[in-house]
């Protein structure tokens, strides 16, 4: 089944065009990684997906639900698709529970204490049983991001869009984060995931896009991107990272 | 010794006199900072709006206010608009209207500053999550502006109740009017003027701390 399907997706930034016409199609249950240099358009591509930035043209279907359409309920289409920020963005006003149980007691119309059984759950899979309430700032990078992913899980998303999740972390950080990550993958959740870490890459993901210049430049499984690019781009950006 | 027991005993006299026109200082001060929290959340509102006519609406608003001194603002209100509407007004109401429409304008910028002060990336969050935008505002950014913004409130609400001093002018009866009228009386103006400014300190210094514990507490919520 397709869950996400684009076709000739375009974006811009008044006169600067960033996306210049992408189509993908992801199926449910795939990984599906976007690599490339910086401005290439990954992360605008990726927040497109549940329209955080408005679409300039073509068409975005998530779940069957058209994006662009007049009078789709974004709200409601968003609860389908969970979100991992780059630099985490837990609310600094509630505390690691709170965080994770707000969006379903006010949008499901969970009672408190379920909210808050499910919580506890998605904590301790995110290994921070013990974390429940502290608040952000007492928490390290790493422990932060993975607050934000069961924070995500807690609306019980179809889909999940990561950009760049572990850019922001120390070193020794990324490690626990891409380990969540990879679970998530493994109990078969279908993953969007702009990143920099080519390992996470071609060990998790089902298949690898290369984009440069707003364009899908290359894509394919792991092995073909990264053992065999055909691009002259792919190639170039590959020597550089690798 | 026998200097100070005149002042003791001066003071002792007129007091009760300014007791009354502190009341009705602070009177006035709390009415028009509780209409102007309300008139300051809406101008807001009407500034951050995406709607262009209402961003005009409260830029004219501002605009006025920020641009014309109180005095002239409490002049034409209490005695300009009446003459020219034929109606009378109370000095009591005229000087609470001057003193919302003055506080609100600045509490308006100052909301504004703090929400524009909380990271993008909270309300993406929130939106991110499936919450409609006033819920993410309701929920997540005012929260945090607000914790931002109470020094700046504090300092609003200690500007307002001195610049109730200035509707003495419009011969609002509070605290500074009865001095003046004192004053006029009796001519001691360096007792009567000292002990009217110790009132207004004492009153603003507790507010200062009142501020501050409110400041203190919330901090250790955030853990």
């Amino acid at each position: 089944m397709i869950k996400v399907k684009v076709q000739g997706l375009q974006k811009s930034f008044g006169d600067l065009e960033v996306l210049k016409g992408i189509d993908l199609e992801v199926k449910e249950g795939e990984v599906v990684c976007l690599i490339g240099p910086s401005g290439s358009g990954k992360s605008t591509f990726l927040r497109c997906l549940n329209r955080l930035e408005e679409i300039s043209g073509g068409t975005v279907i998530v779940d069957d639900n058209d994006l662009t359409a007049k009078g789709s309920n974004i709200n409601k289409i968003r609860e389908n698709i969970g979100m991992v920020f780059q630099q985490f963005n837990l609310f600094p006003h509630l505390n690691a529970l709170e965080n994770i149980m707000l969006a379903p007691v006010d949008r499901k119309k969970m009672t408190k204490a379920k909210a808050r059984e499910k919580a506890q759950t998605l904590l301790s899979t995110v290994g921070l049983e013990e974390k429940a309430l502290e608040y952000p700032a007492n928490l390290s990078g790493g422990q932060q991001q993975r607050v934000a992913i069961a924070r995500a899980l807690a609306m019980e998303p179809d889909i999940m869009l990561f950009d760049e999740p572990t850019s922001a972390l120390d070193p020794e950080m990324v490690g626990e984060v891409l380990e969540v990550m990879k679970k998530l993958a493994a109990d078969g959740m279908t993953m969007v995931v702009v990143t920099h870490e080519m390992g996470f890459a071609r060990e998790v993901a089902d298949r690898v896009i290369f984009m440069d210049g707003g364009y899908i430049v290359e894509e394919g499984t792991p092995e073909e991107v990264f053992g065999n690019p055909q691009n002259k781009r792919t190639q170039d950006f590959l020597n550089k990272v690798l | 010794m026998n200097k100070l027991s005149n002042f003791i005993e001066y003071a002792t006299g007129i007091l009760p006199q300014l007791f009354m026109g502190l009341s009705l200082t602070l009177r006035m001060t709390i009415l028009s900072l509780f209409l102007a929290l309300i008139i300051g959340v809406f101008s807001c509102m009407l500034t951050i709006s995406k709607i262009k006519v209402l961003n005009v609406f409260s830029g004219i608003y501002l605009s006025l206010i920020r641009g014309t001194p109180l005095m002239v603002q409490a002049v034409f209100i209490y005695f300009a608009i009446p003459t020219v509407l034929k109606i009378t007004i109370a000095t009591f109401d005229a000087a609470v209207i001057v003193l919302c429409l003055n506080a609100g304008a600045y509490l308006s910028e100052i909301f504004r500053s703090g929400i524009m002060a909380v990271n993008k990336g909270q309300m993406e969050a929130a939106r991110s999550l499936g919450l409609p935008y006033g819920v993410a505002m309701r929920k997540i950014v005012l929260p945090q502006a607000f914790r931002i913004v109470i020094p700046s409130i504090v300092n609003q609400f200690i500007i307002t109740l001195k610049d109730t001093a200035i509707l003495s002018t419009i011969g609002c009866g509070e605290l500074m009017r009865q001095g003046n009228l004192i004053v006029s009386r009796n001519f001691r103006g360096f007792e009567t003027y000292a002990i009217i400014g110790a009132m207004y300190y004492v009153v603003i210094v507790i507010l200062t701390k009142v501020g501050q514990i409110i400041e203190r507490r919330l901090a250790n919520d955030k853990g």
